[in-house]
């Protein structure tokens, strides 16, 4: 059974409330790093939502922009890891092996979206949350890069219920924790080997864009532009 | 044409004696020295060990400036080796007869500073303790490195380099080391008979030795140009703007071979002043290596100028804001390099009075490696710092942690060398008497000049 996840993110719908980025952290063991190392630029976030200023004060306005991993379909990161710790899977993701990194950082470097972290120190987990660690992905050790793989052990789970059933995974089945979570559902998941999910519908929209799309990474994530209009 | 004609000529005992002062005399300042870059050393290497435990977190590091000044050191220490082997080679091939007195310590520091320049890929990985991954070996990991990634390229560029470069060291060492032999005992006698392989200054061996040399400075010239090429394409293969740029190839290796000249002068001064080796490096070598720099600064201004032409003219905002980015908050650093690049030291290097003037020269020669060191931090964190989306930009200032690394770093190139002079030949002693045995002196008019007669290559093949 093939698969190409896609996700695709609709700009009109996101008010910026930041739900994707706290069910992410709590879903793939991501720490959290305290104010003093965010203020340094190290937030371990697989998915941030970018805060842009349009005019200054008083009529400042913010356009928000959530930017998980784009799988590209010809991605930057994975020609220039050394060891293969990043490489492009079988549905399509751009899939991430932690004990291969060896922590050169060159797929940060080459990643236009930056979404890749590094895991600057061995994170501690103060009791009791290192209750609330999933079983699912492992806790990552200092020295190695991570980021967003559209939850790839929620995939695995639905692949194996499906398969165990004999069917065919329903459009809507698999969802990551962000998309899961979103209130607005201004984020949509699916499988673009189906012509009949939403997300191949939103994929055609003539409304969509994908980021940075110049330089040809052929991201595998796209945004619905905003429509400016009445209550815009 | 045996040995005997140059021992009538010239006093060889004196000339031995004043060579090789750097293996004869060994004073309490050089372990004072070398004590002292010892202890700088250890504690770079204790706090490389408390960064591997720690994690990388305590350098100044964040998203996005993943790569700060280690690999800055990298690029600048690579540089510098690109003076000495490219240097001789380049002499060699084209005959220049001054060279001599230069080669040797041109090459040594080739292979030195390769050798720091290579630790500082594995001291900047998050899993120093992995770094074997990188190694293409079977192994039961059952993988084998991706030869697409330019650090690959680049780790067998430098590894065929510095294997490369120490060979053309030691070849070129071997009629030295069969001096010391002859002239030296006890532990020395025994090293330098292993090392010297026999050599016994026969015709036959002189002929082979001659005609391994020049193929070696044939052979290592390419490898010399591709190696700064290949560092470039770690950043030039990199969807970075500011890195991103066909240039960067040529760009890199021209600013290798400017700090790498300046290195040699630097390196020059220091031995002649402490190896009172006066009457060899004369003025006359500080000249020519002089001309040299300022033809490479002038080459250098041009591929700045070059550089920023292309972007100022297509104004692509990503690049652009890189480059402006160097008009704020990387102000000091751009200002520092331009002056110390070009400003100051292309004027100077100009006139022949500061080229013949052994203090002016390495002043010259201190700016530019100041300034091609600023130049990497520039091309490095600043392109970094403004990637393609404004919403994580974010400056970089390195810590103790980096600065310490960056200091021992120094240190062991200075101890790598202090050993060095110690044991080996500084001085190309049997290329020095070689010159010597071709050169009269010939009266001009009133003045006298230097006559070098040469026996050329196709004229021996003759005799054999």
């Amino acid at each position: 059974m093939k698969h190409r996840w896609a996700m695709a993110i609709d700009l009109d719908r996101c008010t910026g409330c930041g739900a994707c980025v706290v069910a992410c952290t709590a879903e793939n063991n991501i720490p959290v790093v305290g104010e003093e190392e965010a203020g340094k630029g190290r937030l371990m976030h697989w998915i941030r939502v970018n805060r842009y200023w349009e005019e200054e004060n008083p009529g400042a306005r913010a356009t928000y922009l959530p930017v998980p991993c784009m799988h590209c379909q010809r991605a930057p990161c994975e020609i220039v890891c050394p060891v293969y710790a990043t490489y492009h899977n079988e549905d399509g993701l751009n899939a991430m092996v932690y004990n291969r990194c060896i922590g050169t950082r060159y797929c940060a470097n080459n990643c236009p979206y930056s979404v890749r972290v590094f895991n600057w120190y061995d994170y501690q987990w103060e009791k009791p949350l290192d209750e609330q660690l999933s079983p699912d992905l492992t806790v990552r050790s200092r020295g190695v890069m991570e980021k967003c793989t559209f939850c790839i052990q929620r995939i695995r789970r639905v692949k194996d219920k499906a398969a165990g059933e004999g069917r065919k995974i329903k459009d809507g089945e698999v969802q990551p924790a962000c998309v899961q979570t979103c209130p607005p559902g201004a984020l949509i998941f699916g499988d673009l080997e189906d012509p009949d999910s939403a997300i191949s519908r939103l994929f055609k929209d003539p409304r969509r864009f994908r980021l940075f799309e110049h330089l040809g990474t052929e991201p595998h994530v796209v945004y619905l532009k905003r429509r400016k209009g009445a209550g815009a | 044409m045996s040995g005997e004609h140059l021992l009538a000529r010239t006093d060889e005992a004196q000339l031995y004696r004043d060579l090789s002062r750097s293996n004869l005399v060994t004073t309490w300042k050089w372990f004072a020295g070398a004590g002292t870059l010892a202890l700088v050393l250890l504690w770079g290497i204790g706090v490389f060990v408390y960064m591997m435990m720690t994690g990388m977190g305590v350098t100044g590091l964040n998203r996005p400036v993943f790569w700060g000044i280690l690999i800055v050191n990298f690029v600048f220490w690579i540089g510098l080796s690109h003076s000495g082997t490219l240097i001789s080679a380049i002499l060699r091939l084209t005959h220049a007869t001054w060279r001599a007195p230069i080669l040797r310590a041109a090459e040594a520091m080739t292979a030195f500073s390769l050798m720091v320049g290579g630790l500082f890929p594995l001291i900047h990985l998050g899993r120093n303790w992995r770094f074997y991954y990188t190694i293409p070996y079977p192994n039961e990991r059952g993988l084998w490195p991706n030869m697409r990634s330019p650090l690959m390229w680049d780790a067998v560029a430098i590894n065929t380099y510095l294997i490369g470069s120490l060979t053309f060291l030691y070849v070129g060492m071997i009629p030295d080391l069969a001096i010391l032999r002859d002239k030296s005992e006890g532990w020395r006698r025994m090293l330098y008979s292993i090392l010297s392989l026999g050599f016994r200054g026969t015709h036959a061996e002189w002929r082979r030795y001659h005609r391994a040399s020049t193929l070696f400075a044939i052979l290592i010239i390419p490898v010399a140009v591709s190696v700064h090429s290949i560092v470039s394409w770690d950043f030039a293969m990199a969807k970075v703007p500011g890195w991103h740029s066909t240039i960067f190839a040529p760009y890199f290796v021209v600013g290798a071979i400017f700090s790498g000249i300046a290195g040699v002068v630097l390196v020059m001064t220091v031995l002649r002043r402490v190896f009172r080796l006066e009457r060899v490096l004369t003025p006359l070598h500080f000249d020519n290596l002089g001309k040299l720099l300022c033809m490479m600064s002038l080459i250098w201004g041009y591929f700045y100028f070059a550089e920023f032409l292309t972007v100022w003219y297509n104004r692509n905002p990503e690049e652009w804001e890189v480059f402006s980015s160097y008009g704020k908050s990387y102000l000091p650093v751009f200002l520092l390099m331009i002056m110390c690049n070009f400003v100051i030291p292309f004027p100077m290097l100009c006139m022949k009075k500061v080229r013949r003037s052994i203090p002016a020269i390495s002043i010259a020669s201190f700016l530019v490696v100041v300034g091609m060191y600023c130049e990497r931090i520039l091309i490095v964190t600043a392109s970094l710092a403004r990637r393609n989306d404004p919403f994580i930009w974010h400056n970089y200032f390195p810590t103790w942690v980096e600065l310490s690394i960056t200091a021992a770093s120094f240190a062991m190139f200075g101890l790598l060398y202090m050993i060095f002079s110690k044991i080996f030949p500084i001085m190309a002693i049997s290329d020095i008497k070689e010159r010597l045995f071709h050169t009269t002196e010939r009266a001009f008019g009133g003045a006298s000049a230097e006559a070098i007669a040469r026996v050329e290559e196709g004229e021996e093949e003759g005799s054999a």
